[in-house]
């Protein structure tokens, strides 16, 4: 009698925890196993230590962060996402890495009325036509960073470029993205298959096509499989290869090595970038981590500030959802990559800096600042969107 | 496309089968010889890597670090075949599989704690990092490596095979795996052998993989379909037809790769043709493997 007393008192503690006002609760769908995972680890972690750095209270609020891992497939995350809405009723999910992934999650976060924050993925489909009042983009539009390498490959007089990414919405993105500044040739553009491991013969191919630059989009192990063999096919040094920050950002430098010294690529955030919030953010990843971080961390830190800043400005009130997205929409974030403000579509408006792969003072690979391509950047889709 | 090129995707396949074909031996005398699905096989590839990767800089040399780690595997192979397999034997395939499929999220796991969630570093030996000129083309020395090592293992398993008392015992036992067991042949010991030998293939193929792919967490289930997809082919048990399968695969996938997207060109415009080539060559290892089993319903040389 006494244990059933104990069950009903427990089972009635555990009715009455959801009833304590206004905790923040944030769904962090991302990819923590398979091939993909550094990249939602870096993201994760960087979340988490934004919320450290509020002293656990983003927006004065309490905040609980429920992890799941979507493991890089649509099935899987839109499955989390209808968990997340139905039974952990959060306010916010964010955390997906993968294009392909958002574009399948939207549906079901927009219709059970929850913010979709991405701390990533930034496909066109999102930022045009089919914008979405639930979206926000954090980080980017996919093919802003590509952009940049354009620009930067074009000014150079590069005449006759070759293309390289993978077979999915945001390879497609990438190299549009870098077309539309780049004008020279195009000498080859040559799709390969999501988590291609081999890429010998298409870099036969690329040989044979003799290039004068090579652009190419491998995010994580794609990108290091890529590298590597790059190298040992004798083409590093002899065809310059450029890349956005994705294919040699410090998930991919740390196991490719010196494989990529001397590679410019382009990212809206850099570990070198001289402003206080940034110096703390690196210092403090390392000391936590032992790593040095990457885009994807310092993106999962401003996706953390820009929730901070809109649940400051609404006064706590997350249940006016109405106004939740009018201060989401206007935040003037202070990140780490310095003032960021959004656009109609819910993407952000930035700078874009040119980076160049470089052996550090402590003798790590790293990427330094070298030039901003772009500055206040907006978007190429902000003009098909609806929401105004 | 000139010749030269031709030869050179040659090449590649000829090398991608054979790398297949480290990972597909161990396999089907597994699958063959003791009739366990052991979807763990990718995990040994996945630790043969790491742990060359972990070795090259405490031993200094690729060759010692790549022997270490291919003995540290087939050990590791007999640990885990002693703890954790042995009483699979008798059970169906379903639980075999669910139990292997338990020692890929254990494995993985661990060696995330061990070696963090990031991939680590490994590149191949000075003296293979550039490339080799073979009458003017300029192939990736550490390529020509796997392929060296590829053709000998294969004659060493031949030799293994065909010309020992061990090997007549894996022949019979993956013909008539009770004809075996009733000779009072001690089957636990040529199961653990066998365990340990395909463990240890497994972490070489990992070893010779390492500098050429990502060391990552996962790194095994992507090469696993594959490695899955040669057996069925080549027929299940036979080294033979591990080898005609792995050699079929690496061909059809790395010339499919090659030659799609330029047959697409001829009729679309070059960003669609290679859209549509990726695509397609992605699936022609299955139309394949549709093919030889609608031919030969139990693979090209089968041992049964």
């Amino acid at each position: 009698m006494t244990r059933n007393l104990l069950t009903l008192a427990s089972a009635l503690a555990l009715l009455a925890t959801p009833a304590a006002a206004d905790t923040l609760k944030i769904g962090m769908i991302t990819t923590l196993s398979g091939p993909g995972a550094g990249l939602g680890i870096d993201i994760r972690d960087g979340f988490a230590l934004a919320v450290e750095h509020a002293g656990g209270k983003l927006g004065g609020q309490d905040t609980q962060v429920i992890e799941a891992d979507d493991q890089q497939k649509p099935d899987v995350a839109v499955g989390l996402a209808n968990r997340m809405v139905e039974r952990d009723r959060v306010q916010v999910v964010t955390g997906v890495v993968w294009s392909n992934l958002a574009l399948a999650m939207l549906p079901t976060l927009a219709g059970g009325q929850t913010f979709f924050i991405s701390p990533n993925a930034g496909p066109s489909q999102l930022a045009g036509a089919q914008c979405n009042p639930y979206f926000f983009n954090a980080a980017y539009q996919n093919d802003q960073i590509h952009e940049a390498v354009g620009k930067h490959v074009q000014d150079e007089g590069f005449k006759k470029v070759y293309l390289m990414a993978p077979n999915y919405p945001a390879g497609k993105d990438g190299l549009a993205g870098f077309k539309r500044y780049y004008k020279g040739e195009v000498a080859g553009e040559v799709y390969t298959q999501v988590g291609q491991l081999d890429y010998a013969a298409e870099l036969a191919q690329l040989k044979a096509a003799a290039p004068d630059a090579v652009y190419v989009f491998y995010p994580g192990g794609m990108g290091i499989n890529f590298i590597k063999q790059y190298e040992q096919a004798g083409l590093k040094g002899a065809v310059p290869l450029f890349g956005p920050g994705f294919s040699f950002d410090q998930d991919i430098l740390a196991a490719v090595g010196e494989s990529a010294l001397g590679v410019k690529n382009s990212a809206q955030w850099s570990p070198d970038l001289d402003n206080a919030a940034n110096k703390t953010f690196v210092a403090d990843f390392k000391a936590k981590y032992g790593r040095i971080p990457s885009m994807y961390a310092a993106q999962g830190y401003d996706t953390a500030l820009l929730i901070d800043t809109a649940v400051k400005a609404v006064g706590g009130n997350l249940k006016d959802k109405d106004k939740l997205r009018a201060a989401l929409a206007s935040a003037k974030l202070q990140s780490l990559r310095g003032e960021v403000a959004f656009n109609t579509n819910h993407y952000p408006i930035h700078d874009i800096y040119l980076r160049e792969v470089v052996k550090g003072a402590d003798g790590a690979v790293t990427n330094k600042t070298v030039a901003t391509v772009f500055t206040n950047h907006a978007d190429a889709y902000v003009k098909d969107c609806p929401m105004k | 496309m000139d010749a030269l090129l031709l030869v050179e995707q040659g090449l590649n396949g000829l090398q991608l089968g054979v790398m297949l074909f480290l990972m597909a031996a161990g396999l089907t005398l597994v699958f063959g010889i003791m009739d366990l699905i052991n979807l763990a096989h990718g995990t040994f590839y996945m630790v043969g890597a790491y742990l060359t990767a972990a070795l090259v800089p405490v031993l200094g040399s690729f060759p010692l670090a790549l022997a270490a780690a291919v003995l540290l595997t087939a050990l590791l192979g007999l640990v885990v075949e002693a703890v954790a397999l042995r009483t699979l034997y008798r059970r169906d395939h379903l639980d075999q599989v669910l139990a292997t499929f338990g020692l890929i999220l254990f494995f993985n796991e661990l060696v995330k704690i061990v070696f963090g969630p990031v991939p680590i570093f490994l590149n191949p030996p000075a003296a293979l990092a550039g490339t080799v000129d073979l009458f003017g083309l300029k192939y990736p020395a550490f390529r020509l490596a796997i392929l060296a090592v590829g053709i000998a293992v294969a004659v060493f398993l031949w030799l293994l095979i065909a010309r020992t008392r061990v090997g007549m015992l894996i022949r019979a036992g993956a013909t008539n795996r009770e004809m075996v067991m009733a000779l009072g042949v001690d089957v636990r010991r040529l199961f653990g052998l066998v365990f340990a030998l395909g463990c240890g293939l497994a972490g070489l193929a990992g070893a010779m993989a390492g500098p050429v792919l990502a060391v990552q967490v996962g790194m095994g289930e992507q090469i696993l379909i594959l490695t899955f997809v040669v057996i069925v082919i080549g027929g299940i048990g036979s080294i033979r037809g591990a080898l005609a399968g792995a050699l079929l695969v690496g061909m059809v996938d790395t010339l499919g790769r090659a030659l799609l997207p330029a047959a697409f060109r001829l009729v679309m415009d070059a960003a669609n043709a290679s859209a549509a080539g990726a695509a397609l060559a992605s699936m022609a290892i299955y139309v394949l493997m549709a093919v030889v089993l609608a031919i030969r319903p139990k693979g090209l040389f089968p041992a049964h």
